[in-house]
């Protein structure tokens, strides 16, 4: 008898769902907004606090997963909305199709810790088209000895393609790991004109 | 084991709470009162206790603001530029079931609760009594006595009205 008053529809749940990620917004309860684009290299989350923005993620990390870290290491206050990270998916649209070579985007850095954080800074200074090795950048980073810990910091990097950890190569010219893939840091790397090394 | 992200929480009781708030706010009202559930709701999430029952939070939440509301409707007086509704001839526009809509307005608010808490939501009559207040026994009453005056208002409107 009650069933006439649902399945409430979805446009409905979709104008409500706006409308309470712009109220939450403006009342600074909106603590972390997030969005899927989609990229050559496959569906990418994008997440952002007021400060900047937070995660950059790829489909295999799991994108579930990678929400409800978040919830737990940031906050639960978590709505997708696409308003805040519209500049994000402009510029990495930009990026994707040439026309961008840096990032100019407030970004939100509390994911990194340490050392790790001292590593991303240092990823900042490749420049596009460039690459640099695992040991020089542990180098610059100064801690030459600590290869394997700017491998881990590139692994973990919460905001890859932004910080562009796809830049750092071995030291023999091949490719390492990448959180996206290896297919996927061989095209980023094609993309900004960089020869792939054959392995 | 933390709270999931708010949004998975939105996602999977939005359209629950929304049928709650059109039953006892009227299907005008609900969009506010939905809006107003939910914010409140994000506000106080992060010190939810991880494994509470969230339903029920969602609906105390929701009868709290239906109350509000209630109460400044009753209070306001409604300028509209809209003239009072004919009945249709050609079935029911925009797909409301408007009967419905006002056989439950007629319900008194105590009925419309308690039907919409435990047979749109689920909730056990214990969980029921501990929103609207009183004893189980006085709400299991309370939804029984509203859905027979549903039966009576809605099901069989011919049979009323001859």
């Amino acid at each position: 008898m009650l069933a006439g008053l649902g399945p409430a529809d979805g446009d409905t749940l979709r104008r409500l769902h706006e409308r309470l990620a712009a109220d939450a917004s403006r009342e600074h309860l909106l603590e972390v907004a997030y969005r899927t684009v989609d990229s050559p290299v496959g569906p990418l989350l994008l997440a952002a606090t007021e400060r900047g923005l937070l995660r950059v993620a790829f489909e295999r990390e799991g994108h579930d997963l990678v929400l409800d870290r978040i919830a737990r290491q940031v906050s639960p206050r978590i709505l997708h909305d696409g308003h805040r990270l519209d500049a994000v998916a402009r510029e990495l649209d930009e990026y994707f199709a040439g026309r961008r070579r840096a990032f100019d985007l407030p970004l939100d850095l509390q994911l990194a810790h340490g050392f790790r954080r001292a590593v991303l800074d240092h990823l900042n200074e490749i420049a596009y088209g460039h690459t640099a090795s695992y040991a020089a950048v542990a180098a610059a980073a100064g801690s030459p000895r600590a290869v394997r810990a700017v491998g881990s910091a590139c692994a973990r990097n919460p905001l890859p393609l932004v910080v562009p950890c796809h830049r750092v190569v071995k030291s023999d010219g091949s490719l390492g790991q990448y959180g996206g893939g290896p297919a996927a840091k061989s095209l980023l790397l094609a993309l900004e004109g960089v020869t792939p090394p054959s392995p | 084991m933390g709270l999931e992200p708010f949004e998975t929480v939105v996602a999977r009781y939005g359209p629950m709470v929304l049928r709650v708030c059109r039953a006892v706010v009227g299907p005008h009202a609900a969009d506010d009162a939905w809006s107003e559930t939910f914010l409140s709701a994000l506000r106080a999430y992060p010190n939810l206790r991880p494994g509470s029952d969230v339903a029920a939070w969602l609906v105390t939440i929701a009868h709290r603001k239906a109350i509000d509301q209630l109460r400044g409707a009753a209070r306001r007086p409604v300028p509209t530029d809209v003239v009072p509704e004919r009945p249709s001839t050609t079935g029911q526009p925009g797909g409301w079931e408007a009967d419905l809509w006002a056989a439950l307005a007629d319900l008194p608010l105590k009925q419309r609760e308690c039907v919409a808490y435990h047979h749109l939501v689920g909730l056990p009559y214990a969980q029921v009594a501990e929103i609207v207040g009183g004893t189980p026994d006085a709400a299991r009453r309370a939804a029984a006595d509203g859905i027979a005056a549903l039966r009576r208002s809605y099901l069989t409107p011919e049979e009323v009205k001859s």
